[in-house]
């Protein structure tokens, strides 16, 4: 018999895709945000990337990234499903 | 400072509540420590947020281990790994219970043989991934699952603890202060033998508040003067400054206690007991600075 090692390998979507977990979508107001990359440092999913979009199948939608932007740039939105 | 690398070593996504601290301080200490990291966790949140079987959202290797095993399991690789001569870091992620309670003869173990390795608690006062008992990191007053009525006891002081076996590094932290943490574990991983980093991290469902306060919960631990942030380097301690500014003007108690469900019910006498432990511990830390203890 084969011994097997149980062993993962690195996947993105490890936990299936996340997005379907929210109630609340963050919607960023590009008009109030300057860029102070804030909400992408406390996001604790690292769901938004370098030029602050935010990855909405994955995103959970906790928001904190609402709650720190010094802007109050991003506007939590009830999901309708 | 050194500026903060774009990479993620926690892929998209885990299946860490939403608003997990935990996966916050993840982000940071792998963004410090880098690629050559082996990570050893034991049973906690962690060991289940990684996602299933046979996929993992952390791309560097992971060796989750048995509870009371942790930092024994560190010291074996580490020694292997200086034996071929090789400088991968090993660190240690193991929750509140898993050290405070379980892992804490094996770390005993550990720093006293003087491993070269980087021991992490992230607490979350609580037993969380088996649905929030009671830790002997819980505070006093604390409701969990098996202290309804609130914690009767006080938290166990771990640093203190820690602090006995003179580590060449010892730090507090805070997942509402990541680019605190990544500097901590990168001067951490400087130094060779024991390290010790302890971080406080708030935990939604655990804590009982709504998701995006997990920032306002870990900074407003930190400016209330419940949880103090320092660094002890050979055995000289630096209080830094947003505990330094919290000691100055402290923010009322009131208001981190009052935002958690868990706090519902601490009465009058609870609650200025609280307040006398935390000015204990500060007048402790502070003394240790100024040198008169
Ligand atoms: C020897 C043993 N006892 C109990 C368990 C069940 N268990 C798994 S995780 C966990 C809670 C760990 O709490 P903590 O270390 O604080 O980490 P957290 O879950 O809060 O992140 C428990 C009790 C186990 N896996 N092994
Ligand atoms: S925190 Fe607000 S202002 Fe800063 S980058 Fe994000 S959306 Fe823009
Ligand atoms: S809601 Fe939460 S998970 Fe979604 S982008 Fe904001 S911080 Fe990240
Ligand atoms: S129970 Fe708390 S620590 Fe555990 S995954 Fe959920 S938020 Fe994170
Ligand atoms: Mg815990």
């Amino acid at each position: 018999m084969r011994e097997r090692l149980a062993l993962s390998r690195p996947t993105e979507a490890s936990s299936g895709k996340t997005g379907s977990w929210r109630t609340f979508r963050p919607v960023v107001d590009r008009e109030k945000c300057n860029a102070c990359g804030l909400c992408a440092q406390f996001c604790p999913d690292s769901v938004i990337d370098e030029d602050l979009v935010i990855d909405i199948e994955f995103c959970k939608g906790c928001g904190i990234c609402a709650a720190e932007c010094p802007k109050e740039a991003i506007t939590m939105v009830r999901e309708d499903r | 400072m050194t500026a903060i690398p774009k990479e993620e070593y926690l892929l998209k996504c885990t299946s860490a509540c939403a608003g997990c601290s935990s996966s916050l301080c993840l982000r940071y200490i792998t963004k410090a420590a880098g690629p050559d990291t082996v990570l050893v966790v034991p049973a906690c949140c962690t060991s289940v947020i990684q996602g299933m079987y046979p996929n993992t959202a952390m791309d560097i290797p992971v060796y989750n281990i048995a509870f009371a095993a942790a930092a024994a399991c560190a010291s074996g690789l580490s020694n292997a790994f200086r034996a071929l001569r090789r400088e991968t870091n090993v660190i240690v992620y193991a929750g509140d219970g898993g050290t405070v309670d379980i892992g804490i003869q094996a770390l005993s173990g550990a720093f006293e043989r003087g491993t070269d390795f980087l021991y992490i608690c992230y607490d979350n006062e609580a037993y969380g991934n088996t649905g929030m008992q009671r830790s002997g990191a819980t505070p006093l007053g604390a409701r969990t699952t098996t202290t309804p009525g609130g914690k009767p006891t006080t938290k166990k002081d771990l640093d203190r603890i820690v602090e006995a076996h003179d580590p060449p590094y010892m730090a507090t932290a805070c997942s509402a202060y990541p680019l605190d943490l990544f500097k901590k574990v990168k001067k951490a991983l400087s130094i060779r033998g024991p390290k010790f980093i302890h971080i406080l991290a708030p935990c939604p469902p655990g804590w009982r508040y709504s998701a995006e306060k997990t920032i306002e919960m870990g900074k407003l631990a930190v400016k209330t003067g419940t949880w103090v942030l320092y660094e002890r380097e050979y055995g000289n301690l630096t209080i830094n400054g947003p505990s330094k500014a919290a000691i100055r003007k402290p923010a009322p108690l009131e208001d981190y206690i009052k935002g958690q469900g868990r706090f519902k019910g601490v009465t009058p006498a609870m609650l200025e007991q609280m307040r006398q432990q935390m000015q204990a511990n500060i007048t402790r830390l502070v003394r240790e600075e100024e040198g008169i203890c």
